[in-house]
């Protein structure tokens, strides 16, 4: 057992650090820092920026336009990322449907979609949940119908309603799960359909969470004209598409790097914040406690994810371990949101949407971080509920795991 | 041993639970938040000569309608079971409150006032640097011939945009964290150099910044010049009516969960059939109950000792911070995504019941000041 980094890991580490330095932009850090809402170019410059360095999709293989990492090499990069507060790239194209491109797609859709989706000139959407069909994601029933055009072209004719698409109010292409045969069992007949949203008949509709945030939407879908060439792999067999998606999108989800920063930003809050005794709240032994719990948690869950990882690069796929990650990930990650809610005292009460790029009397309210303090504690309670709830992830753990 | 309401007390509750059924409803509330105002005047006025609950908790002789702490905790039941923004606590509780018990020369005027509707107080006691020590103040009341001068700064005054009447704690004496020195004024809000910037927060309340800039102050102002006794004594009546506010948040974070649980299908059945949901919802039970418990227990002391009263709505206060979290937290991830919507109710009840937790201090600032009460200062 060797858990150190080989000489080769910490030179790449080391141009990893040098390359967030000179290229990422110092607004860009303070807005994620502070937990503030990202405008779409605020995702895009960092995905171009990365894009052009090869370094946008770390896992994907080469020929497509991967830069080749081995697993070790991905963590030092997600490790790095997060201690520099670096916007996310979003998952949807380089996470999600790229890899199900490159997996299953033809010659032709491969060459249509992967360079768009690395450069970021394709903003993808997901087209999973519906109203009805949440962790029960196979009971979906958006329709999907096949006919012929009047230019004698197969086409499907898609109907139905997406929910909790993610900024899908930016998005070009939304991939989704779709019925295609209704009388087949419930997780046959579904396939997997890229849409463009500027297609008629595509109405995007803003949900509007606890934060006041509108970061989900509802996507509706009537009487929308699809060509058949735009469905990956075969008719009936999307599920198969779906599963290996979700594998991915599960792999990542415990968030180890982010979540150490966020540690790291209570220290520094509670460094500066007074506790009841007029002394620094960090010494306070009550929080002090709390912080160090986390802390404890946090490292056992690293320690997972190390051996989740070095499992991948033995050759074990990510199986349902990875639902290990994400409870545990996901509960961390809220945890820490609540005590950035409990250092603020006072000052979590103020609410300042958009705050404080608009208006003259925008002066700060309390200390700085204190006025996103309840909205992202109140925005994180989604990460128990999505990607499958963490009662689903315990259930897959009680069947796939211990055989229950 | 009688956990009964009396006639009058039941009525008080059936009135105030009417009145906010007809006229309180989630959407009426919705607009209410969402107004330039950010209350309604006239439901005030109606509260005061309508339905006259403002006198509820006074006695007869100062126009009260006779009744004490328990027609608060009524009250703020039924206020959080509809989300009432309009300023009880800070009038009626905070403000009748320092007018009962400091022995006040214009005590009976104020409470006329506040009975009648005509006088809204907020009360101005955190600082930016105190966090729940009350008598960690900067502000200063500096002598000055026969009236005071103020200065200093108070963070997140609620209800302070509604209010005609502030009241006020500063320094007459002593280094800013002594035990002695703290006094306390009710000043008019309009008075020159009082300067606010008032704001929304996060539970669709209003509170401001309220800042003294050399404001003069009649000599009648000072309720108090060395009353630290008093603050806490108001601040702990005022967490026990916010406790009970509570309970009604809580009854409506598990009752909605519940009625969403029964009709949500997912896996061809309704999830409230799911063992592990039920069990949590069993939990969330347990919690409103022991949430109810203790806020009777923490009603029945107010009146006792400083030092029962301090433990009591300490104990209280721990106990219903946790459930606010529990509920509150599980409500939400038992309804899936739909309670992470700004549409549905049981997310706004979530978020009033998050800022409860930490209002007039922490779980953990009472579970410290509970174990001082109880090992340390009786040894």
């Amino acid at each position: 057992m060797n858990l150190d980094f080989s000489p080769e890991d910490l030179a790449f580490r080391d141009e990893v650090r040098a390359f967030i330095a000179e290229n990422y932009p110092a607004g860009l850090r303070d807005k994620q820092e502070e937990g503030e809402e990202m405008a779409k170019e605020d995702f895009l410059s960092w995905h171009r920026t990365l894009a052009k360095k090869g370094w946008v999709a770390p896992a994907w293989p080469e020929k497509y336009g991967g830069p080749g990492w081995t697993s070790v090499q991905r963590y030092i990069w997600s490790e790095e990322t997060a201690r520099a507060d670096c916007v996310p790239i979003l998952p949807f194209g380089i996470n999600m449907v790229g890899p199900v491109i490159y997996t299953f797609g033809t010659p032709e859709q491969k060459e249509r979609f992967l360079p768009p989706t690395l450069s970021g000139d394709i903003w993808w959407s997901q087209g999973y949940s519906e109203p009805g069909a949440g962790s029960d994601l196979a009971s979906l029933k958006t329709k999907a119908e096949r006919f012929t055009g009047d230019d004698g072209k197969e086409y499907y004719l898609v109907n139905g309603q997406k929910t909790w698409t993610t900024l899908a109010q930016h998005g070009d292409w939304i991939f989704c799960l779709v019925r295609t045969d209704p009388t087949a069992k419930i997780q046959e007949g579904i396939s997997f359909l890229l849409i463009d949203m500027k297609s008629p008949g595509v109405t995007v509709r803003p949900i509007i969470t606890l934060g006041g945030e509108h970061e989900v939407n509802e996507v509706w879908l009537e009487n929308v004209k699809v060509p058949v060439e735009n469905r990956i792999f075969d008719e009936n067999k999307g599920w198969t598409c779906a599963k290996f998606l979700l594998a991915h999108e599960r792999s990542g989800i415990a968030g180890v790097a982010r979540s150490k920063r966020g540690i790291e930003r209570i220290r520094q809050i509670a460094a500066v914040e007074l506790s009841d005794d007029g002394d620094a709240l960090i010494k306070d032994p009550m929080f002090k406690r709390k912080v160090a719990e986390l802390e404890i948690d946090l490292t056992a869950l690293e320690y997972t994810e190390l051996r989740t990882l070095a499992g991948e690069a033995a050759g074990k796929g990510p199986g349902p371990e990875s639902s290990v990650l994400k409870i545990k990930g996901t509960e961390i990650q809220q945890r820490i949101t609540e005590l950035v809610l409990e250092a603020a005292g006072h000052y979590g009460a103020p609410y300042f949407r958009g705050f404080p790029k608009d208006g003259d009397n925008a002066h700060p309210i309390g200390p700085d971080f204190a006025h996103r303090a309840a909205p992202t504690y109140f925005n994180v309670r989604k990460t128990s509920i999505y990607g499958g709830s963490n009662e689903i992830q315990r259930n897959i753990i009680a069947k796939m795991v211990l055989g229950l | 041993m009688d956990f009964n309401f009396t006639e009058e007390q039941s009525m008080v509750r059936d009135t105030v639970a009417s009145f906010l059924q007809d006229k309180y409803d989630f959407e009426t509330r919705r607009k209410i938040v969402a107004s330039e105002s950010g209350w309604r005047a006239d439901y005030w006025k109606a509260f005061a000569e309508e339905l006259g609950i403002l006198g509820a908790s006074f006695s007869e002789e100062l126009g009260g309608l006779g009744g004490g702490a328990i027609d608060n905790m009524i009250i703020m039941e039924e206020f959080g079971k509809a989300l009432v923004i309009e300023p009880y606590l800070g009038s009626v509780v905070i403000g009748g409150g320092f007018m009962k018990h400091s022995g006040y020369a214009g005590a009976a005027s104020v409470i006329e006032g506040i009975v009648g509707g005509t006088t809204t107080i907020a009360f101005a006691y955190a600082e930016p640097q105190g966090r729940y020590t009350w008598q960690d103040l900067k502000t200063t009341a500096k002598k000055d011939g026969s009236g005071w001068v103020l200065n200093g700064h108070k963070a997140v005054v609620v209800g302070a945009p509604f209010a005609s009447h502030l009241i006020v704690t500063a320094r007459t004496g002593g280094a800013q964290r002594d035990a002695g020195g703290v006094g306390v004024f009710l000043i008019d809000k309009s008075l020159p150099g009082v300067v606010t910037r008032d704001y929304p927060t996060v539970d669709g309340n209003r509170a401001s910044e309220v800042y003294f800039e050399n404001v003069s102050v009649p000599a009648d102002a000072l309720i108090s010049e060395d009353g630290l006794g008093l603050v806490n004594q108001v601040i702990d009546e005022a967490t026990a009516a916010v406790g009970a506010e509570a309970v009604g948040v809580l009854r409506k974070l598990h009752e909605g969960t519940l009625d969403y649980a029964k009709q949500r299908k997912q896996f061809g059945t309704s999830i409230a059939n799911f063992q592990v949901l039920q069990h949590r919802m069993v939990d969330m039970f347990i919690e409103v109950e022991q949430s109810v418990s203790m806020i009777y227990m923490a009603t029945i002391k107010v009146d006792e000792s400083a030092e029962e009263r301090a433990k009591a709505v300490s104990a209280m206060k721990v106990r219903i911070g946790r459930a606010c979290k529990f509920v509150g937290q599980n409500a939400i991830q038992i309804h899936g995504g739909m309670g992470m919507t700004d549409e549905l109710a049981i997310g706004h009840y979530f978020k009033r019941a998050s800022l409860i937790e930490g209002l007039f201090g922490s779980v953990d600032h009472h579970l410290k000041r509970y174990e001082f009460l109880s090992f340390d200062a009786a040894a």
